[in-house]
């Protein structure tokens, strides 16, 4: 009994200094979140859909030459880490003069990885349109590109917004990897509270809950916006 | 008028049209009949150049496609506008409603003012009976109607031809009437058009011309009347019988 009764009082006692450190470090960790964390997320991921596009068409386009770009570069980036590719661009280029900021290096990183796989995505939703709307678009002297942004691109877009939404929701917990090229976001705000504090498992639980939430209300808006672009089809 | 000479198209070695020589007055209505893979769709879609000719003239009014040259893309897409184009299986735009598939041509394509081109297009629909649905998508509308959205989108392009490839073999029987009853409105109306189809009552009431394909070729043509009651061909007499029973 003597042991259990002594964890229950160093428990009461614990507990106040956990709240206590949850208090202090919760507007830092939010902080890292609004500052670093969802801005990135939101600019790598504008970015990256951008090049996903380019991508998808080049590889759409019959033109062997953009194929072969295409397919080279989406090849790179699924076929190395997040983590290597990131630290190429950081330290490997910062060595040889190419000296990029914490936050833009994370940017192109996270824009380049979010632009291969998201190009994939994309393709097979451009695919999956049946070949009778691009016939009908040009029976209506529709030009390829009024087709393609007009008809094809909003009925694709429905198709892709499941596969996109885990892509955008695995870049929010992906850009914790931004902490090792310094870029004091989220999880790297939580790294230095432990530091200070040695309270690992309370501040990484913390910061787990809080890209709980951001992915929980991410999650919230792809309902919403699958609900409204599948106004057109059938339930 | 509309001319088509010696129009060749092949899809490797298979060849589907072998020398098409034809012409349609303006004003006038060509019914196509004719076997599965005799090459009418095919046909239909080298006017529409959704397939480009090997060989051949086409030729509406003074806008000529000769494919012994080379074609550029803006004179397909000069020629391509005098042609309407109705679908088999409608291909309506499913993301739009139907007042926005008859307008999204003039719109996008004509830059027509959107309030001109709503007021067109709600004019269109009424025409093909479909004043009460313009706001509706594609899947709340049956067959029938969602074929005649169709032909209101053609139309909006206002086409110097309009084409139908088989426009009511997707329907349900008892929707076939309404598609055809706007078809023959629009041949009353003066619309020159080339319809592929195997409603004979429709091809006896309102086609100036049959033609029936076999093998890429026209093998008769005729008055309906003539051509139903005594075809002079074997093959065409075989395909009729077959189409009665
Ligand atoms: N894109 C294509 N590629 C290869 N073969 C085709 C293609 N389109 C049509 N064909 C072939 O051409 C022939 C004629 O087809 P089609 O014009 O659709 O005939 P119909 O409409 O009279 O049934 C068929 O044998 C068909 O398989
Ligand atoms: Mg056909």
């Amino acid at each position: 009994m003597f042991p259990l009764s002594n964890l229950i009082i160093a428990s009461a006692i614990n507990m106040e200094r956990y709240l206590d450190i949850f208090q202090s470090s919760f507007f830092p960790l939010l902080e890292g979140a609004l500052a670093r964390t969802i801005p990135l997320t939101l600019i790598a991921f504008s970015i990256g859909l951008m090049l996903a596009v380019i991508t998808a068409l080049f590889r759409l386009s019959g033109i062997k030459a953009l194929e072969i770009i295409a397919r080279i570069y989406i090849s790179i980036i699924r076929g190395t880490p997040l983590l290597v590719q990131l630290y190429i661009i950081f330290f490997g280029l910062g060595s040889v003069g190419i000296e990029i900021d914490p936050f833009p290096a994370a940017i192109i990183g996270f824009s380049l990885n979010t632009g291969a796989y998201a190009s994939e995505i994309i393709r097979a939703a451009i695919q999956s349109i049946p070949k009778g709307q691009w016939e009908a678009s040009y029976s209506i002297s529709m030009s390829y590109g009024q087709a393609l942004r007009r008809i094809i691109i909003p009925q694709a877009t429905r198709v892709s917004i499941p596969p996109l939404s885990n892509s955008f929701i695995s870049l929010v917990k992906d850009t914790s990897l931004a902490s090792t090229i310094m870029v004091t976001e989220m999880f790297r705000k939580s790294q230095e509270i432990v530091a200070t504090t040695y309270e690992p498992l309370l501040l990484y639980t913390e910061a787990a809950l809080l890209y709980w939430t951001i992915c929980f209300l991410l999650s919230l808006g792809q309902d919403a916006i699958e609900k409204h672009l599948n106004r057109y089809v059938q339930t | 008028m509309l001319s088509i000479k010696n129009l060749h198209k092949q899809f490797g070695d298979l060849v589907v049209l072998d020398g098409i020589d034809l012409n349609v007055e303006t004003g006038k209505v060509v019914v196509v009949i004719g076997p599965s893979g005799s090459g009418k769709t095919t046909l239909l879609r080298c006017l529409n150049v959704l397939e480009t000719p090997n060989k051949g003239e086409l030729q509406i009014n003074n806008k000529v496609l000769d494919f012994s040259k080379k074609v550029t893309k803006k004179n397909i897409q000069a020629f391509r506008k005098q042609t309407g184009m109705v679908f088999q299986t409608y291909n309506l735009f499913p993301h739009k409603t139907a007042i926005e598939n008859v307008m999204e041509g003039p719109v996008i394509v004509q830059n027509i003012p959107k309030q001109e081109a709503r007021n067109k297009a709600r004019q269109l629909l009424e025409k093909v009976g479909l004043g009460d649905k313009i706001d509706y998508y594609p899947y709340q509308l049956s067959g029938g109607q969602q074929q005649r959205v169709g032909i209101a989108r053609a139309l909006a392009m206002e086409p110097e031809v309009m084409l139908f490839d088989e426009p009511t073999s997707a329907l349900d029987p008892e929707l076939i009437g309404e598609v055809l009853q706007v078809m023959k409105e629009l041949a009353e109306e003066g619309m020159t058009m080339v319809v592929v189809t195997h409603e004979m009552g429709f091809a006896r009431d309102v086609a100036d011309e049959v033609i029936f394909m076999e093998g890429g070729h026209i093998i008769e043509r005729g008055h309906p009347a003539d051509m139903f009651s005594r075809p002079s061909n074997s093959r065409t007499k075989e395909f009729l019988n077959l189409l009665s029973e």
